[in-house]
């Protein structure tokens, strides 16, 4: 694994990402989800929305970073708030 | 409740494992890369977000991401009405059929590096059919030193190359239209406008999606053409994003600034294609 140049932080989120997928996938075998039409303009799935939230997040990371001079964390913050809105009622 | 039997999805683990090797595991080590100043195996630093926040403020590649978008913006606006006007026009039977779509599908055989070598010697002024026509009539063409020059010549290339695909996917979706609309077009007496407006076009808009998003994602990623044709230049008027990436990651070795924007284009990419995506499948939802 030497060669993959893994960093605590990176390793973390790749962490994540996966207990993600695997929490979405153990919630979609319990309580299957319906597609429903929330604030976003499609009728989208769990899933759908947990697709739009994750790139919601990278772009709204890359502007933070790109265009402002503010902590990433508070990119991540919003991130997390976006993530929940798009899940809620997106 | 419908029971849905998931051990299916038991065969879809090979793809995935095979995928995992030769994407994921890629992916997170560019994103690990992405986040470290890497000079060998054995001395890495971490540094955060420096590199993206290098990189989107690198004037070098807002221009080659400008560049990029345009050059992707004139290759669909030239080649899908090309493509449509091309197939409406050929024939629909007989060996003329054969023969049309024969011709339409060589350029495709044609691979990236020798369709460049191909228009790079054609536009030669000294040696080249084509540079050394234009000259001969008196238009000043080269490829070489002339920025317009060098934009048409890597348009035109791809056009030649890619083209066909477009009227080849537009030609299978006309013959898909069932000959009953066509009867009743012309018992309405439609002209042929109202035909290609309210008929062709309505049925080969799924076609013509996936010939866009094709069109799209490979001119976005063009490479091999113009870096034979041209080099990227003259100067850097034709450098598109994948060769400033090449530059800085082979040419420099600067393994983090180029793996942070790597990661920038394949968001780019992702969204892109995930609009595409979703506009096809709603369109096919509602069709």
């Amino acid at each position: 694994m030497e060669w993959m140049a893994w960093t605590l932080p990176t390793a973390l989120f790749f962490g994540g990402i996966g207990l993600l997928l695997v929490g979405m996938t153990v919630w979609e075998l319990r309580s299957p989800c319906v597609e429903r039409r929330g604030f976003l303009p499609i009728a989208t799935s769990r899933g759908d929305r947990l697709f739009i939230g994750l790139l919601g997040s990278a772009y709204l990371h890359l502007m933070v970073i790109g265009v402002t001079d503010w902590s990433v964390w508070i990119a991540s913050a919003l991130s997390v708030v976006w993530l929940v809105v798009v899940m809620r009622w997106g | 409740m419908k029971v849905h039997n998931n051990k299916a999805w038991w065969l879809v683990l090979p793809v995935f494992l095979l995928v995992a090797f030769s994407a994921v595991v890629p992916m997170m080590t560019v994103v690990n890369y992405s986040v470290q100043d890497i000079f060998d195996s054995s001395s890495r630093f971490f540094v955060g977000v420096d590199w993206f926040k290098q990189v989107l403020r690198d004037s070098r590649l807002h221009d080659s991401l400008l560049r990029q978008f345009i050059y992707s913006g004139c290759v669909l606006l030239i080649e899908i009405p090309l493509g449509i006007a091309i197939a409406l026009t050929m024939p629909t039977k007989g060996r003329w059929a054969s023969a049309c779509l024969i011709v339409m599908a060589i350029p495709l055989l044609i691979p990236w590096n020798v369709v460049g070598t191909i228009w790079q010697i054609f536009g030669r002024a000294d040696i080249g059919l084509l540079g050394w026509t234009l000259n001969a009539l008196g238009i000043s063409y080269n490829y070489a030193s002339n920025t317009t020059d060098a934009w048409v010549t890597v348009l035109v290339m791809d056009v030649w190359h890619w083209t066909s695909l477009v009227a080849l996917l537009c030609y299978s979706g006309l013959r898909a239209i069932p000959d009953v609309y066509y009867q009743a077009a012309r018992i309405d007496r439609a002209s042929s406008w109202a035909v290609f407006r309210y008929i062709q076009l309505p049925k080969l808009k799924s076609v013509l999606l996936i010939a866009v998003m094709l069109r799209f994602m490979d001119s976005f990623m063009i490479y091999t053409e113009p870096f034979v044709l041209t080099g990227g230049g003259p100067g850097n008027a034709t450098t598109f994003l994948s060769q400033t990436l090449t530059k800085m990651a082979v040419g420099q070795f600067d393994l983090g600034p180029a793996a942070a924007f790597s990661l920038v284009y394949f968001l780019i990419i992702l969204l892109v294609s995930w609009l595409f995506y979703t506009a096809m499948t709603h369109s096919d939802k509602n069709s």
